[in-house]
């Protein structure tokens, strides 16, 4: 928000403006309004065992037209080289071949599952949903800090993070015409529909969760309420010669596509883990008889891979025959004994990330490490350099945000969601804003303690009035006579006058 | 309405009915006590106790002393137990949450908003007395069973809702007379009993014209109008049984479940309200039973019918 300190980006201008005439204590007053909407409506994630609001602040972060043009074309671009990327691992394997990564990397991958090669999705692209994390750099450029193209969450707080925004801080939407969020769910649904098995004219689509006691059980609520599908737990579902049906209390009814919540490991106690309980015997079969389709496809991790991330923009020149529009952040491929002398030289100036993290677990940043941590930490990289990747480290851009009743500046990336529906990338416009709560801290996880902001992607003409794009209820589409010349006079019971003996 | 819901959701959902419903009536019968035990100085404190948890189904140590402390740990804020007013609220909650896609946001809002605020209303009735708290748990039951009737679709999973909420009730009003087999002289009298089902005012409305034990207990078992009675919750669980039979499409399920709701149901229609105090104890026995058995009968024809995976040789790659 600051394009140097204490000077707002000039789209932040208006906010501060408004802000700047409310007084702190009704600041304070919509804030705790805004906690509490969560808490009632449950708007919470698992936080070692115990559900907790995810803490919304009142600041948006606010992304501009031209700006956001670039990173959409960019996460579009991203998508389509590891969409490209997973065809090719799983099928011929020409950029093995062609040396463009060296064989074992991608096969010594974690995520690498080979139940999943030969399973050819004709219709159905391989990443239907990804987020693909942003950062912005010390210069101001936008950089891909990591693709997440496995179950990638937070939708849900997009989407709920507007609503109680337009609910409690309306006022700040009128200087800006802001892209509305609630286009997502159509949007997965129809590409959910049109990745099903080939001959189904109108395919049941369920949402699978791991269930209830599932960090972002929430949001696969959500989902499946918003898109108006099943949401399913695996007991659900059961596999009848390799076609996959759900119980129901008037027996069994087909399911087409199942966009799942669960990971691979745990999804199919034939394949994978055999002591899995959330997943569901013989749906990889199924898979693969093609009657069904799994979104996201098994095996996508690969892609997500942070080693594999280091030759993303080498996949992008390779399968799209383009110059990437989005740089990586500097990183350092640990399995490259050079790269690794030079890391371990200066542990304390990188971040240190293990290649299949997620939730911001296990990563090490070397400049706020302490002595003993940092010495673990070479010990562990020396016994397993594939597992890990060193990154420079960068300091993300900060936003204002409204902590103990002040703005301070925090740190906060950015988590744009795509949906492919096999023929083109589309971005929401908008994202998941994270940030980093304590002074000075850099992971944004919600399980690290971290918060949320609404994000703004503001449309690129700016009306001679503006108006609050969220007047544009679908009611309003609806015709409506004017009043009086629809509605008759109103019925009254018996007043006291008519009853009355005066 | 004629695809059929999950059946794990059905189960749930019947299961939020019973113990909403529970949690309600519980308070209800909790209250019926207390009110006598502070109503009574005179009276044994312990005996009356017992009987409660008897009447509840529940067991209690035969050496130390049975007191209110005793009923308010362990059926009212037992967080545990199910059977406990708390534990009812909390499995209520924990079965919506995982019914959140198929019920309304308010009826969710609504459970979710009184998990929150169990434990303030628990500290605020130490200053007080149970009464707030019991008052509080029959508000937020109300307010929940409004929600139900006025903000999702009729459909199969109202009607698994309200079935859910119709066997409790059997069972509960049958548990509520049960104190005058039990212990009669240590249990609320008749008119307590009827204050306790909400049945006070219904009741002096109605055309009975006596206040004896025999026409209350006919009130609270027999009416056809009053909608704790035991023959009017058999009447609404045979019309949820009715509706969710024509919902299917599968002809062959045969509704067992209904005949032995129906079957009660037709006993207490032609039930002779003068003889009804001499066969009370058979009749609770027959409710309990018909509560019981429609509840197996239920979950294996609707919530657990047995499919198998089957398997085929694997398609080559």
């Amino acid at each position: 928000m600051f394009s140097a300190p204490g000077v707002a980006r000039p789209v932040y201008r208006e906010i501060v403006d408004v802000l700047g005439d409310l007084k702190t204590v009704d600041i304070r007053t919509r804030f705790d309004q805004l906690g509490r909407t969560f808490a009632e409506r449950g708007v919470t994630f698992a936080f070692g065992g115990e559900e907790r609001p995810f803490p919304l602040d009142l600041i948006p972060r606010i992304i501009a037209a031209s700006e956001w043009s670039l990173l959409s074309a960019g996460i579009q671009q991203r998508v389509k080289a590891l969409e490209a990327f997973l065809d090719d691992v799983y099928g011929l394997g020409e950029c093995l071949d062609d040396g463009l990564i060296p064989r074992h990397v991608v096969t010594s991958s974690p995520h690498f599952r080979r139940a999943s090669t030969g399973i050819v999705p004709r219709f159905a692209p391989r990443i239907t949903v990804s987020g693909v994390d942003i950062i912005r750099d010390e210069d101001g450029n936008l950089r891909v800090l990591e693709d997440n193209v496995r179950i990638p969450s937070g939708i849900s707080y997009v989407i709920e993070n507007r609503r109680a925004m337009t609910q409690s801080f309306g006022s700040l939407f009128t200087n800006y015409r802001v892209h509305p969020v609630d286009e997502y769910p159509a949007r997965l649904l129809r590409a959910l529909r049109l990745s099903a098995p080939e001959g189904v004219r109108d395919p049941t689509v369920v949402v699978l969760t791991p269930g209830v006691h599932n960090a972002a059980y929430f949001e696969h609520v959500l989902l499946a309420r918003l898109m108006g599908v099943e949401l399913v737990e695996g007991s659900d579902l059961v596999v009848v010669g390799n076609k996959v049906n759900m119980r129901t209390t008037q027996g069994e009814r087909p399911v087409h596509v199942v966009y799942r919540r669960v990971d691979d490991e745990w999804l199919d106690p034939l394949h994978f883990r055999p002591d899995s309980v959330v997943g569901v015997a013989g749906l990889v079969n199924a898979a693969r008889a093609k009657t069904v389709t799994i979104a996201n496809a098994i095996g996508n991790g690969v892609a997500d891979d942070k080693l594999i991330y280091t030759y993303v923009p080498d996949l992008i020149r390779y399968f799209l025959n383009e110059e990437p529009l989005l740089a990586n952040v500097e990183s350092y491929r640990l399995d490259e004994v050079a790269a690794l002398h030079e890391v371990l030289e200066h542990l304390e100036r990188y971040v240190v990330k293990p290649v299949d993290g997620s939730g911001g677990h296990g990563i090490v940043i070397g400049p706020q490490a302490d002595e003993e941590t940092l010495v673990d930490l070479r010990a562990t990289l020396l016994a397993n350099p594939r597992g890990y990747i060193a990154q420079r480290t960068v300091a993300l851009s900060t936003v204002p945000t409204f902590v103990d009743d002040q703005l301070l500046a925090r740190h906060v990336d950015l988590r744009p969601f795509a949906i492919n529906d096999g023929k083109e990338v589309w971005v929401l416009p908008g994202g998941l804003t994270r940030v980093a709560l304590p002074q000075g801290a850099l992971v944004v996880n919600s399980s690290r303690g971290g918060g949320s902001k609404d994000t703004w992607v503001l449309a690129d003409v700016v009306p001679a009035h503006p108006t609050s794009p969220t007047d544009a209820e679908p009611s309003a589409a609806l015709d409506v006579a004017p009043l009086q010349e629809q509605r008759g006079a109103r019925q009254f019971g018996p007043g006291p006058q008519s009853g009355s003996d005066q | 309405m004629n695809r059929g819901m999950l059946a794990r959701l059905a189960e749930l959902i019947y299961w939020t009915g019973r113990y909403v419903e529970r949690a309600d009536d519980t308070s209800r019968i909790v209250d019926a006590y207390i009110h006598r035990i502070s109503e009574d100085p005179f009276g044994d404190a312990d005996v009356t106790c017992r009987s409660l948890f008897a009447t509840l189904g529940m067991g209690v140590d035969a050496t130390s002393r049975v007191t209110i402390e005793t009923v308010l740990d362990r059926l009212v804020f037992d967080p545990e137990s199910p059977s406990a007013i708390t534990g009812a609220m909390l499995a209520a909650f924990e079965n919506a949450r995982r019914v959140r896609e198929v019920i309304s946001s308010e009826m969710w809002v609504c459970l979710n908003a009184t998990r929150n605020e169990l434990n303030a209303q628990r500290v605020e009735s130490f200053r007080v007395g149970p009464a707030s708290y019991l008052k509080f748990i029959r508000e937020r039951s109300a307010l929940f069973a409004g929600l139900t009737d006025a903000t999702i679709s009729h459909d199969e999973t109202w009607w698994y809702l309200v079935l859910g909420r119709s066997l409790e009730r059997i069972d509960m009003t049958a548990r509520l007379l049960q104190g005058r087999l039990l212990a009669a002289e240590h249990s609320p009298d008749w008119l307590t009993l009827l204050r306790a089902a909400g049945a006070m005012e219904s009741y002096l409305r109605s055309s009975v014209r006596r206040s004896d034990p025999e026409a209350i207990a006919a009130f609270l078992l027999l009416d056809r109008e009053f909608p704790r009675s035991a023959y009017h919750s058999l009447a609404v669980a045979d019309h949820c049984l009715d509706q969710l039979t024509k919902a299917s499409t599968h002809l062959d399920i045969v509704n067992e479940a209904r005949r032995t709701i129906h079957t009660t149901q037709t006993r207490l229609e032609y039930m002779d309200a003068n003889a009804l105090l001499k066969n009370l104890a058979e009749i609770l026995k027959l409710l309990e039973t018909t509560s019981a058995t429609a509840n197996d009968q239920i979950t294996s024809s609707y919530f657990r019918q047995v499919v198998a995976t089957t398997w085929m040789s694997e398609v080559g790659t």
